[in-house]
């Protein structure tokens, strides 16, 4: 009888536009809100003459585009965002196809290691890399200390880890990574568990060795998946400013100035809104191309 | 081709467990069809999976073609398998999926169609090679896994349950393709079963495992005219062999022995009061499940198989004259429930 009445019910629930639009109105609040208002606004902005404290406001057309791209600035953030985002997304998706291979066979400890792994994505994104300032930092550096207990370097000329350019976009790098592995080795675990033991049998005793069965059968049976840890990565890397804020501020000499960090320093630090809204402007273009993808994506998991 | 044999062969998952397949010494003979034939849990496929270096044994020697593999690799014991779900590579086409050993194996890319195209005809599946595995039907995918296997003419071809994902009716015929199959290619072939039907139909010999024990090695007509055991008596024909249990022996006689007397050709004959209790009608004969009347015997469920050819007046609750043939009884020793001597037995 209980049966039949939650069955009554439900069937009503499908049937009633009403409770189908409540249901989903949360959300699409939610998402005007939070993200569509500002979006508007962006828009807005970056046509307009707005700033920090005043309250007058003309339209100005295109000159803010024009002027950010005229900043060498600008072209050196776009530059260092694809540097950043490039090199990023590739230690990342290479890192955790390794991980998610070696994590699936099963080994004594394994659980413990899987945890220890997940833990920089769990952390606070904010704590786990004020952790990082102090570890990378010129004095207290333990990387710089090892390497000079090792002799290495002497303290007169070990390196500076957030000080010199190129050295800043790799530990900017390494530390974006450090944060974003877990979580592709996570989705790339249920990629890799997914695929029948016997198919990787079968490859071995068809003659396939470690490596031709790695990378004739493993990997391309993962690459959907694989894809889809791709496309979050390029998201959460590109779309990124965190790290870069908190370890350098896009310093030394913009070395590692990125495309949001650009836009937050001269829009709300620099208190020129309608040129901070023009730069996080150029991210929608990229954005919307990775966004095509994983709905396409999505909707061939559906079919399927 | 190549004869694989096995020495005290023991594989214990679990310290301190029962093993899953404990001492088995076996040996195929040269381009045989032999059959693992088994409950589940009996240890049939880890016995395959040890052969083929999927799993390492605890104990003893695996042996192909005289040579111990216990420290080959899969890949290096020349030997080709079909998994139970064919394992074909989800990604790559038919042709790719065939080519698939060659290319592992280094063979020159210029014969490889050549061979693909030879096994692919052989399966009769050469219009299907440009597709992918899931446009197949399950009875074209076991033909690709097959033709798979034998594209790189293995020394032998191992086959785990290649039939039981297919409905009934391909399977009766995908049996007859295989048997006709090995007829062709003549390769040492072992082939895991639990279908008795499978197992007596292709054998040329069969194993019948149970618990991770070999319980007789025989040709069909053997395992079921001679069974080693009450096991074996019991696991192989539908319905089973009935079994009476007296104070040192067994007994044992097949449903299908045990007729109306007045059938039993002349000779020397057990006959019983015989009450049935009820009757399954399946076509072709008629199963009847009775007791035997005025015996110890009573609570016991006998059972018999009527050809449909034979006279039939027995209906449930009736009460007959059967018997069954002596040359037909099978005589167990009871504590150890294998075969022994025919001896007096006091129904006399």
């Amino acid at each position: 009888m209980a049966v039949k009445h939650a069955k009554v019910k439900s069937a009503g629930a499908a049937q009633s536009p009403l409770l189908g639009a409540a249901m989903f109105g949360p959300a699409l609040v939610y998402i005007a809100l939070i993200i569509g208002g500002p979006f508007l606004l962006a828009i807005f902005y970056a046509f307009s003459d707005a700033r920090i404290g005043s309250v007058h406001l003309h339209y100005v057309g295109l000159e803010n585009f024009r002027s950010i791209l005229h900043s060498p600035a600008f072209h050196q953030a776009v530059q260092n965002s694809i540097v950043f985002t490039l090199s990023a997304v590739a230690i990342v998706v290479i890192c955790s196809t390794i991980l998610s291979l070696a994590l699936e066979e099963p080994f004594r400890g394994r659980g413990i290691i899987r945890f220890l792994i997940l833990l920089p994505w769990v952390a606070p994104v904010s704590l786990g890399t004020i952790g990082w300032k102090w570890l990378l930092d010129s004095i207290y550096s333990v990387f710089t200390w090892i390497l000079v207990s090792l002799h290495f370097f002497t303290i007169y000329n070990a390196p500076m880890w957030l000080g010199q350019p190129h050295l800043a976009m790799a530990s900017v790098v390494c530390v974006h990574c450090w944060r974003l592995i877990p979580f592709a080795t996570v989705v790339m675990l249920a990629g890799s568990s997914a695929i029948p033991k016997e198919i990787p049998e079968a490859a071995g005793i068809d003659g396939a060795g470690f490596w031709r069965t790695l990378f004739w059968i493993k990997i391309p049976m993962m690459l959907p998946i694989i894809n889809v840890a791709v496309l979050f990565s390029i998201i959460f890397t590109f779309t990124d400013m965190t790290v870069v804020y908190i370890l350098t501020d896009g310093g030394p000499f913009d070395s590692t100035q990125t495309l949001p960090n650009l836009a937050f320093a001269t829009g709300i630090e620099g208190s020129d809104l309608a040129a901070g809204a023009a730069i996080s402007l150029f991210l929608v273009p990229v954005l919307v191309v990775v966004a095509y993808f994983m709905l396409r994506m999505a909707h061939r998991a559906e079919v399927v | 081709m190549a004869v694989v044999e096995t020495r005290h062969l023991t594989k214990i998952f679990k310290q301190g467990e029962a093993g899953a397949v404990n001492d088995v010494n076996l040996a195929t003979r040269e381009g045989e069809f032999l059959v693992f034939l088994g409950p589940s849990g009996s240890g049939k496929t880890t016995l395959l999976r040890m052969i083929a270096g999927l799993e390492t044994p605890t104990a003893g020697e695996i042996l192909i073609g005289g040579r111990v593999v216990n420290g080959l690799s899969p890949r290096d014991r020349r030997i080709a398998m079909v998994f139970q779900s064919y394992a074909l590579y989800p990604h790559l086409s038919v042709y790719k999926n065939i080519s698939f050993p060659l290319k592992a194996q280094n063979v020159p890319r210029d014969q490889h169609r050549a061979k693909v195209e030879w096994a692919s005809g052989l399966l009769s599946i050469g219009h299907l090679l440009d597709r992918k595995p899931r446009e197949l039907s399950g009875g074209e995918r076991q033909r690709v896994a097959l033709a798979r296997a034998i594209v790189r003419e293995p020394a032998v071809f191992l086959l785990d349950e290649p039939l039981s994902n297919l409905d009934a009716k391909l399977r009766a015929s995908a049996r007859e393709e295989l048997e006709q199959f090995h007829k062709n290619v003549r390769t040492t072939t072992i082939y895991v079963t639990h279908d008795q039907v499978e197992a007596m139909a292709m054998g040329d010999r069969v194993v019948v495992l149970h618990q991770g024990v070999v319980r007789q090695i025989g040709t069909p007509k053997e395992v079921y005219e001679n069974p080693a055991d009450t096991f074996v008596a019991t696991f192989l024909g539908s319905p089973p062999m009935n079994l009476l249990e007296f104070s040192d022996i067994i007994v044992g006689f097949r449903p299908e022995g045990f007729l109306p007397a007045e059938l039993i050709p002349g000779g020397r004959q057990v006959t019983f009061r015989y009450r049935v209790k009820y009757v399954e009608y399946l076509g072709a004969e008629r199963v009847l499940y009775g007791n035997i009347e005025g015996s110890h015997f009573e609570s016991k469920e006998i059972i018999s198989r009527l050809s449909w050819t034979m006279p039939y007046n027995y209906e449930a609750g009736s009460v007959h004259d059967f018997a069954i043939a002596e040359s037909d009884l099978h005589f167990f020793d009871r504590q150890s429930e294998k075969r022994c001597n025919p001896k007096p037995y006091p129904w006399q």
